[in-house]
């Protein structure tokens, strides 16, 4: 698929600054053989040249980087070298890891990294694929390239204490890659990750949590508690302003522009406004039905808070995602 | 009064976020974190030198120009004040890029010569000072990508409206950013020479 005639040396980055060079070189060599014909018909070679070359640059895939491949699992093969045994036991050794410890570690497999280095290519996995526990970032990421004979050890941030750049060097260079040249790819990586784990299984790292992932209710929880003050002290001035309807609707139309600014998510802040204007109708109903509308109304507040319907937390029970771990470039290189 | 306030007080904080001004602040704090983020792993490459120098002297002594030009770009980088400041003028960055830069070329240099020496290479101490290395010298490229993007986040909110007045207003001014420090040497074809060439001092 890939096109690499001699002049299209393009650099990694930034397509637009590689075209004056591939115009420049054959450009100065065809102006010396054609010195002498007419300027016009010059021109009008150099237009078509540019014309092409424009083209070549969008129909050429050589500077196109390999897309992040999806995370389908911990073990993501795109070449067919692991068997579905092999992957499936991989698998089950990394998730049985993960249930213990708590750290992630994720295997991928892809026929080549080029144009971009193995570390270029790697980072952007790690980065798409958030592999180990949010601020812990207790991941670490196997990532082969098969033609290029080339391998990396990708480190997280939090494991970069235990794993470091001299032992994931000695894992690849003493466990790994002598597997790899007598063509044994599966035990190869089967026993790097034992090691791996074996490694990291010396860092005390957080416990593990519960199997639910909590995560999301974690993030709303305090927006909750800030929505329901908010309508309490909003929505009592706008009531005494506008009356119970009105004054409920401007109290939840205020929490939704203001979380709107603040969170930039649409959604969210339509839902807590949907909400603000619930408890201020609600509450307002409670104030006149009491008996001294007004002056109880901060002991009616109690039930206004149970807001049962925040179950939003995605369960991870069947497919694989990364916590949100976050990766600094740690880890090593080798090949075979 | 005290209701005119808090609507004023929410109209402000309304205005402010409209007008770019938190998003400057928390665009500017990125690039502080992700600078400090560079700085630290330039830092750690810095106190790898020593060591590697030591490594290499034990084995490669008589090459005394190339390991004394990277202990010397190793002091001229440790000179060099990398705070935060920094980022507000271009000609101190310019600075501490020119001299990590020296430094770069100066550690290239001395991993050619290394090559003549197969005895180091196979030196335990001094594969794993160069995977240190390799490991720093690829943070600091993740790193520097990272504070390149956080900058072009920042210039860009400065200079499109309507924050490029708030911009203005307050006095932010674009930051630099890193370039390419051979760019010349890049634009080039490399030359491959197939002439024998001069006999390496052994």
């Amino acid at each position: 698929m890939r096109l690499a005639s001699p002049t299209t040396v393009i650099p990694r980055e930034g397509g637009e600054s590689s075209t004056p060079r591939l115009l420049g070189r054959p450009l100065a060599s065809l102006e010396y053989w054609i010195a002498r014909p007419s300027r016009a018909m010059t021109a009008r070679l150099w237009r078509a040249i540019a014309v092409v070359t424009f083209l070549l640059a969008f129909v050429l895939p050589a500077a196109a980087d390999v897309a992040v491949p999806e995370l389908t699992g911990r073990v993501v093969d795109q070449t067919g070298t692991l068997s579905s045994g092999d992957i499936a036991a991989l698998t089950q050794k990394l998730r049985d890891f993960e249930t213990r410890k708590g750290s992630q570690i994720a295997v991928l497999i892809v026929p080549t990294t080029q144009p971009e280095t193995i570390e270029q290519f790697s980072i952007r996995v790690a980065e798409a694929w958030k592999i180990g526990r949010k601020k812990v970032d207790d991941g670490a990421i196997l990532v082969v390239a098969k033609n290029d004979r080339h391998l990396r050890i990708e480190v997280g941030y939090g494991l970069e204490g235990v794993l470091t750049d001299v032992t994931s060097r000695r894992i690849i260079d003493e466990i790994i890659t002598p597997k790899f040249r007598s063509g044994d790819f599966a035990g190869g990586i089967s026993d790097g990750v034992d090691r791996m784990i074996r490694v990291i299984d010396g860092e005390p790292l957080p416990v593990p949590s519960p199997t639910v992932n909590f995560g999301n209710l974690d993030d709303l929880a305090p927006l909750f508690i800030v929505t329901l003050f908010a309508s309490l002290g909003v929505g009592g001035f706008f009531r005494a302003m506008l009356g119970r309807l009105l004054g409920s609707l401007a109290t939840g139309g205020v929490i939704a522009v203001l979380s709107w600014f603040i969170l930039g998510s649409f959604s969210i802040a339509l839902a807590l406004g949907a909400l603000g204007f619930v408890i201020g109708f609600i509450a307002d109903l409670f104030a006149a039905m009491g008996p001294s509308s007004g002056s109880s109304r901060r002991g009616s507040w109690s039930s206004g808070s149970s807001g049962g319907g925040w179950s939003s937390g995605s369960s991870s029970s069947g497919g694989f995602s990364g916590g949100g771990g976050s990766f600094g470039g740690g880890g090593a290189s080798g090949s075979w | 009064m005290r209701k005119i306030l808090t609507v004023l007080a929410a109209l402000a904080s309304l205005s402010l976020t409209n007008c770019g001004y938190n998003a400057i602040q928390s665009e500017d704090e990125q690039i502080k974190a992700n600078w400090s983020e560079v700085v630290n792993q330039y830092q750690r490459r810095a106190d790898l030198v020593p060591n590697l120098v030591n490594s290499v002297k034990g084995f490669a002594q008589q090459e005394k120009d190339v390991l004394l030009g990277v202990t010397n770009a190793r002091a001229k980088v440790g000179s060099i004040q990398a705070t935060p400041e920094v980022l507000n003028d271009p000609a101190a960055f310019q600075k501490f890029q020119a001299a990590q830069g020296e430094l770069s070329s100066a550690l290239s240099r001395l991993l050619v010569v290394t090559e003549n020496y197969p005895q180091l290479k196979s030196d335990a101490l001094f594969k794993d000072l160069m995977s240190q290395l390799e490991g720093t010298e690829n943070r600091i490229t993740v790193a520097r990508n990272r504070y390149i993007k956080a900058v072009q986040e920042y210039n860009v909110t400065i200079r499109s409206f309507p924050s490029n007045l708030t911009a203005m207003m307050f006095g932010y001014k674009e930051k630099p950013n890193f370039s390419v420090e051979n760019e010349k040497e890049i634009s080039t074809a490399p030359k491959v020479d197939f002439n024998p060439a001069p006999a390496p001092s052994k």
